[in-house]
């Protein structure tokens, strides 16, 4: 039994985000603090021959123009500007010389007392260029693509060899389009400066230590000098990853005029960064005619930048969700002149996975076998891509039959096109998604005082994906303690080390230190009980004993019990901490940990007019124990919009012979909005887990998400007949294909 | 060779000042406001009332939504000058001390939101929603909540917030 795991409790932040009390990176301020508005590039690449800052600087109000000719030094090796979750290749340095690789690259930035009149004056900067031909086109350039520099499975057997010879069979390419995190809140920095020269940075990020690192390293300031504190993000879903340009340019201007500086950055500059890569990909699936996959071929050519090979976990999905023994994979990279894409919510899965279950689609329609019938022969309860190891837990057959149950997939015809209400065509797809679950060494430190109140505390974030929340559950379940009586810090590079916070691992890394933390206390408080000879606690461990609502008492005999301020005042002190590491354990190695899903997916796609409307959504999800079930809840939610978004809306349209993206504004960048959305459900499967980390608890943060597109198209397809294999399916390729 | 285009440069006469009065949150209050500022920056930057949120500074994302006599409107497409005489709420005006607004209380039970970023302008939308009275199924709802987008995609709770308050709100603005 529980307390406050795996119950429905309300956010512990919430009654400050709906006052509007939550402060964001770019709303702290002092009294001396200035304004920096950015300059960006209107070429994609070439060199800058001049930047004429006279009429800007002549704008009342502006204090100095910083461009890569006058701004304070920086570190100029490669190696100085690595972070937490750099790609193999240089780092974009900001204002570091007159190259221009990609456009919108910021050239300037105006620091003023105001905004409107940094903002004004930024409009009258002149820079001129000398451009060559930028090179944006993926399929033109195909023809340069080299291997990605990541590690993929192992090939297994001779998979063209048995494709040829198999009796069902099926050959596709899949197309997606370049996606924007676009979080509601703009990427932000407030770096207000102290008179000694330390720096605090107010940063929109995932990881504080990552930025505070990473400032430090490339001004080469010492360590203590920089702290970085965000107790708030306005999402990210990964544009937080790595350090953005507005947090040097900050810097840089608050170095130079020894002043508090904030830059914020527009919705227009939202899109002058990372991204999800367009990606082309090749599929070629063969099964028996009992359905049996026996060959598994998954290409993927992917975007990258001129300066830096991102890599993601494309591919290797295709050779770990089925039993298949014939499996050969192969991930190449096209430079483009474009900025580096940047990992985007369940990076490469949404999109390996994608391929992967439009393909099994596709399969089952040659196989004449249903589409939830194909997977099921197929599931594997081992791993064949690490040789078959078991998994830490698996209840993806579970997921399966609930999910179908909900969803209703029995009342599904089999002929596509053969369901109708009036003029609408109907359509139900299905598809599996899976995710890692990973686990990363984190710490975090537990202090409990005299009134009774617990403070625990890690460099983590919540992107609002509920850490408050779930720490402060984890923490106070641990003590036994109301909510109230438990606090969780956060976003603040002083405090314990932690991973960034993606992947979905926060809870599994963080979680994991913050359990591991209040034993740790616990084990003090009680080592100071056994500090007296007479005391009831003498020959009891910690396993032995319970904490309850201030109190510690003897499991056996619960009359025994000790005040927890009773003990602190008898160590003399008015409080007490601890602090522990957390990193995964060795048994891990033995077996493959993942979440996985099941989806189900009705759409109504209206004849005359070509427009899709995503009816019903049932996910399943496995993934392990679910500790707070609102955020949970929320965070699939969240997840399935984000593959409708995917699936029919989102795409990054890219002029190719400027190399610019187009649409880089909010009303012609389409993502659902409330009226997009219908009856969403979600079943949070039983799971089972003590391998995966001491909680049971996988992470969700990205299976929600997984394999919601695929399960779109296929139902599409069902509704229609019509296999568009290019996302997103907006109405045009409805109707034409 | 590409260059920037140039753009007029503005006279270089000292901006003129306006001088307003609003009814902010339920102070009057007198301030001296420059014409180009909008209402939104007015509120974030002048007067530190950053629950109201920039998201686009375009008008395509409701995030900046504040009531203007008790009107929703997108706070970023407004000048500031153009609301002298006005009453405007904002979501630091809308509890009563500790005690939440129904339509805050049910954004937190329903867990209707995420990163929180979007919430202040989903909750005054929400308000002026119903004010206007026309939405009265669930589609409508959702339809009229449509100027307000949510990056975090919590829209199902956002609708179950607004259903909860529903009742409470209609309450309040008949009183
Ligand atoms: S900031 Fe006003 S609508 Fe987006
Ligand atoms: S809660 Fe994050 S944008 Fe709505």
């Amino acid at each position: 039994m529980t307390i406050h795991l795996e119950k429905a409790v309300s956010r512990v932040d919430g009654p400050l985000k709906v006052t509007g009390r939550a402060l964001y990176a770019g709303e702290f301020g002092t009294a001396d603090l200035c304004t920096g508005y950015v300059v960006n590039s209107s070429i994609a690449k070439g060199r800058i021959l001049r930047i004429d800052t006279t009429e800007a600087l002549k704008v009342v109000g502006v204090l100095d123009v910083l461009t890569h000719e006058n701004r304070p030094a920086v570190a100029s090796y490669n190696e100085s500007y690595t972070d937490m979750d750099a790609a193999d290749g240089k780092h974009f340095r900001p204002l570091y010389n007159d190259r221009i690789l990609y456009s919108m690259q910021p050239v300037a930035l105006v620091v003023a007392e105001s905004f409107e009149a940094a903002r004004y004056a930024a409009s009258l900067v002149r820079v001129d260029y000398e451009s060559e031909p930028p090179q944006a086109d993926l399929y033109a350039q195909r023809s340069e693509a080299h291997k990605a520099p990541t590690e993929l499975p192992p090939d297994r057997g001779d998979a063209e060899e048995a494709w040829t010879q198999a009796p069902v069979k099926v050959e596709a390419e899949y197309h997606s389009a370049a996606e924007f995190h676009n979080p509601m809140e703009m990427h932000a920095s407030t770096v207000i400066y102290s008179t000694d020269g330390k720096l605090t940075i107010h940063d929109k990020t995932q990881g504080v230590q990552n930025s505070a690192q990473f400032i430090s390293n490339i001004f080469g300031l010492p360590d203590g000098d920089v702290r970085v504190v965000t107790p708030f993000v306005g999402g990210a879903f990964g544009s937080g990853l790595r350090p953005q340009y507005q947090l040097v340019l900050a810097t840089m201007a608050a170095l130079k005029l020894k002043r508090s500086v904030r830059v914020v950055l527009s919705r227009e500059q939202m899109f002058s960064f990372g991204h999800r890569p367009e990606t082309l990909q090749h599929l070629k699936l063969a099964c028996d005619q009992d359905g049996k996959l026996v060959s598994t071929i998954h290409e993927v050519m992917g975007e990258t930048s001129s300066f830096e090979d991102f890599t993601e976990m494309v591919v290797v999905w295709s050779a770990s969700l089925y039993q298949c023994p014939n499996v050969r994979l192969k991930y190449d990279l096209v430079p483009l002149d474009l900025y580096t894409p940047l990992d985007m919510r369940a990076p490469g899965a949404v999109l390996g996975v994608y391929a992967l279950e439009s393909a099994m689609d596709e399969l089952s329609y040659a196989a004449g076998i249903d589409p939830l019938e194909l997977r099921i022969r197929n599931f594997t309860a081992t791993d064949p891509a690490s040789g078959n190891n078991p998994y830490s837990s698996k209840e993806l057959l579970e997921c399966y039959r609930q999910g179908a149950e909900r969803f209703g997939w029995n009342k599904r015809s089999p002929q596509p096109r053969s369901m109708k209400e009036g003029r609408q065509l109907i359509g139900y797809g299905m598809a599996t998604g899976v995710w890692e679950a990973m686990q990363n060494p984190a710490s975090a430190k537990a202090v409990i005082t005299i009134d009774g109140s617990v403070v625990v505390s890690s460099a983590t974030a919540d992107i609002g994906t509920g850490t408050y929340t779930v720490m402060t559950q984890i923490a106070a379940e641990c003590f036994g303690l109301p909510l109230e009586k438990v606090t969780f810090k956060l976003g603040d590079s002083t405090l314990p080390k932690a991973p960034l916070e993606g992947g979905s691992f926060t809870v599994s890394s963080v979680g994991s230190a913050v359990k591991q933390a209040c034993e740790a206390l616990q084990q003090q408080l009680l080592d100071q009980a056994k500090q007296d000879d007479q005391s009831p606690f003498k020959n009891f461990e910690l396993t032995d004993v319970i904490f309850e609502n201030g109190t510690m008492r003897i499991k056996a005999s619960p009359q025994e019990c000790i005040e927890i301020t009773e003990l602190l005042k008898q160590g003399g002190s008015p409080s007490m901490e601890a602090l522990a590491s957390a990193s995964p354990k060795e048994e891990r190695d033995n077996y493959t940990t993942a979440t996985h899903s099941a989806v189900f997916v009705e759409v109504r796609v209206d004849e005359d007019f070509g427009t899709v409307q995503i009816s019903r959504m049932v996910s399943a999800i496995a993934a392990g124990r679910i500790l707070s079930l609102k955020p949970g809840r929320n965070q699939i939610l969240g997840g399935m919009v984000w593959g409708i978004g995917m699936a029919l809306q989102e795409e990054g349209m890219l002029d190719k012979k400027l190399a610019r993206w187009m649409n880089h504004n909010i009303a012609e960048y389409h993502y659902p909005v409330n009226a997009d959305i219908h009856d969403l459900d979600v079943i949070f499967v039983k799971e089972h887990d003590e391998i995966v980390n001491p909680l049971g608890a996988k992470g969700i943060g990205e299976i929600g998400i997984v394999g919601v597109a695929a399960a779109i198209a296929n139902a599409i397809y069902h509704a229609t007949g019509k296999r568009i294999r290019d996302l997103p399916i907006t109405l045009d390729k409805v109707f034409q294909s | 060779m590409n260059a920037t285009p140039v753009r007029q440069h503005r006279p270089e006469a000292e901006s003129e000042t306006h001088s307003i009065s609003l009814l902010l949150n339920g102070k009057q209050v007198q301030l001296t406001v420059e014409p180009w500022t909008t209402l939104l920056d007015l509120l974030r930057e002048h007067l530190n009332l950053t629950g109201t949120k920039k998201g686009c500074d375009h008008g395509q994302c409701g995030a900046c939504t504040v009531l203007v006599n008790g009107t929703r409107i997108n706070a970023c497409l407004s000048l500031a000058v153009m609301q002298d005489g006005a009453e405007i709420t904002t979501i630091e005006g809308l509890a009563n001390g500790d005690q939440l607004h129904p339509m805050q209380a049910a954004f937190v039970e329903q867990d209707a939101f995420q990163c929180g970023y979007c919430t202040p302008g989903q909750i005054c939308s929400a308000i002026g929603m119903i004010k206007e009275g026309k939405a009265k199924t669930r589609d409508e709802i959702r339809e009229q909540m449509s100027g307000n987008l949510c990056r975090c995609g919590a829209y199902t709770n956002i609708l179950a917030a607004i259903e909860q308050a529903m009742p409470a709100c209609q309450g309040e603005s008949r009183e």
